[in-house]
């Protein structure tokens, strides 16, 4: 398996696989719910925009995403200061797999978030959209992630310089928003206004699909987490067979 | 600073290593030499791109950070790599002192050599390419460079210690660095486009020298708390 060359083979016991799938099926379960629950709220119950009329439905999709996935990469290094403090490399997959599931999520709330920028705005990219621009330049950012953690040959010293890589990372989303949001002209109408200018409708679907969207989240890592633990289980078995 | 005979104190201990670079860098000049050639070079780049004899404003600012920025990438490809070429970066490892002196004498070594190369590299734009001439209406281009030399010089730190590494590094630190930096050259850029325009002035400035103040402290307590876990061996 080639996962187990990256990460030190310790978290591959019965155990860590076992604590890893614990309430998979109840999140995976949940999330279906949540979500079917919320894409039913979205299209029949919550007004249509007075402006953009049905094209604004993108909006409960892109924004839930790029929330998860914001969540997803500070919750990363997070784990990364976890795993440095313990050096239980359970952690180092755990943040191994957030990183990379919320760069997927990212990648969906650019894709979604450029359909609503050409349906709203007629663009494809706003540059005036400083909420926009923060992402791009988090999501470049955490893309060279892997590289940088796959272009390490040891274990534990990929463990440990992707920890530090995570945790920089994650000090420079909050900043780096800032900053994108001083920079962009104060005169551009906010589009992406506060929740609290949403009708009550509106804004529970909203929540009803972030939610959603944070379970999703949950399923899919530990999902990913207790596939990659139980591959490397089956390939020190395999070894252990072998020799 | 020399509590005990043996061990040399942190600063002591990075004084020794600043020491050691400065004067690798006086007698082989690798990389003031380079870096300078560079922004030379990119000035006439940028001359053909745009087809400008002058700049002035937003675009003057623009592209002298541009310049300043790839050229401290650079200067932070090279500042582990010669340790490492050399077998220095073990002799470093080995010597019996706080790991943060390697850090302490890194970032001051890249602040000096940032401060020089920016000096060189604002004579030289304002020479080809800056409208304005310098006066001393431009003198509030001081904090900017100061406060972005501290940033660019905390975070190249980290990056080329991160770096060193990998087996991608010349790869790797440009793909970390551009992102990362990005908050400061926003600072600098806006920072110095009312100072570059034709009748230098100053305009928001606080506000700009107060986010890369910020940026800066955060990054430089980060460096401090995370860095020995890079270069741990």
């Amino acid at each position: 398996m080639t996962q187990s060359r990256f990460f030190s083979s310790r978290s591959a016991t019965r155990s860590s696989a076992d604590s890893f799938s614990r309430g998979l099926v109840g999140y995976a379960f949940a999330a279906a719910a949540t979500l079917t629950l919320a894409g039913l709220l979205v299209f029949f119950w919550a007004p249509q925009d007075a402006d953009q009329g049905m094209r604004q439905k993108i909006f409960y999709l892109h924004v839930p995403l790029s929330i998860a996935a914001l969540c997803g990469f500070i919750a990363g290094g997070v784990m990364a200061i976890q795993y440095l403090r313990t050096r239980d490399s359970s952690w180092d997959l755990r943040s191994y797999v957030a990183i990379h599931l919320s760069l997927i999520f990212g990648v969906a709330a650019l894709i979604t978030g450029a359909i609503w920028a050409k349906t709203a705005w007629g663009v494809w990219w706003e540059w005036k959209e400083p909420t926009l621009v923060s992402f791009l330049i988090v999501f470049l950012l955490y893309a060279v992630y892997q590289p940088m953690r796959f272009a390490i040959d040891d274990p534990e010293r990929q463990a440990r310089s992707a920890a530090v890589y995570a945790i920089i990372c994650g000090a420079f989303v909050p900043l780096n928003f800032m900053a994108v949001r001083l920079a962009t002209s104060l005169v551009h109408p906010r589009v992406l206004g506060g929740a609290g200018e949403m009708p009550a409708e509106m804004r529970v679907s909203f929540y009803t699909s972030l939610i959603g969207m944070g379970l999703l989240w949950m399923a899919l890592w530990k999902f990913e987490l207790t596939a990659k633990s139980v591959s490397m289980r089956l390939g020190k078995l395999r070894a252990e067979l072998i020799s | 600073m020399n509590e005990s005979k043996e061990t040399p104190g942190l600063f002591a201990a990075a004084g020794a290593i600043l020491r050691k670079d400065l004067r690798l860098e006086l007698r082989t000049m690798e990389t003031l030499t380079t870096a300078a050639i560079f922004t030379v070079a990119t000035f006439v780049v940028f001359h053909f791109a745009f087809d400008r004899y002058e700049m002035s404003g937003d675009i003057a600012a623009g592209v002298f950070w541009v310049t300043v920025l790839f050229a401290a990438v650079l200067a932070i490809n090279r500042l582990l790599s010669n340790e490492r070429a050399q077998g220095g970066y073990e002799a470093l490892l080995l010597a019996p002192i706080d790991r943060n002196a390697i850090l302490f004498a890194k970032f001051a070594f890249l602040f000096v050599t940032l401060t020089l190369l920016e000096i060189f590299a604002l004579l030289a734009f304002a020479l080809l390419l800056l409208g304005p001439a310098l006066s001393t209406e431009m003198l509030p281009l001081a904090p900017v460079l100061l406060l972005a030399n501290i940033g660019i010089a905390a975070i190249g730190t980290l990056i080329s210690a991160l770096a060193t590494d990998t087996n991608a590094r010349e790869l790797l630190v440009p793909l970390m660095s551009l992102p990362l930096l990005t908050p400061l050259l926003i600072g600098a850029a806006r920072a110095s486009t009312p100072l570059m325009s034709l009748v230098p002035h100053t305009e928001h400035l606080d506000r700009w020298l107060g986010l890369m103040a910020l940026y800066d402290s955060v990054f430089a307590l980060l460096a401090f708390a995370v860095f020995e876990y890079v270069i741990e061996d």
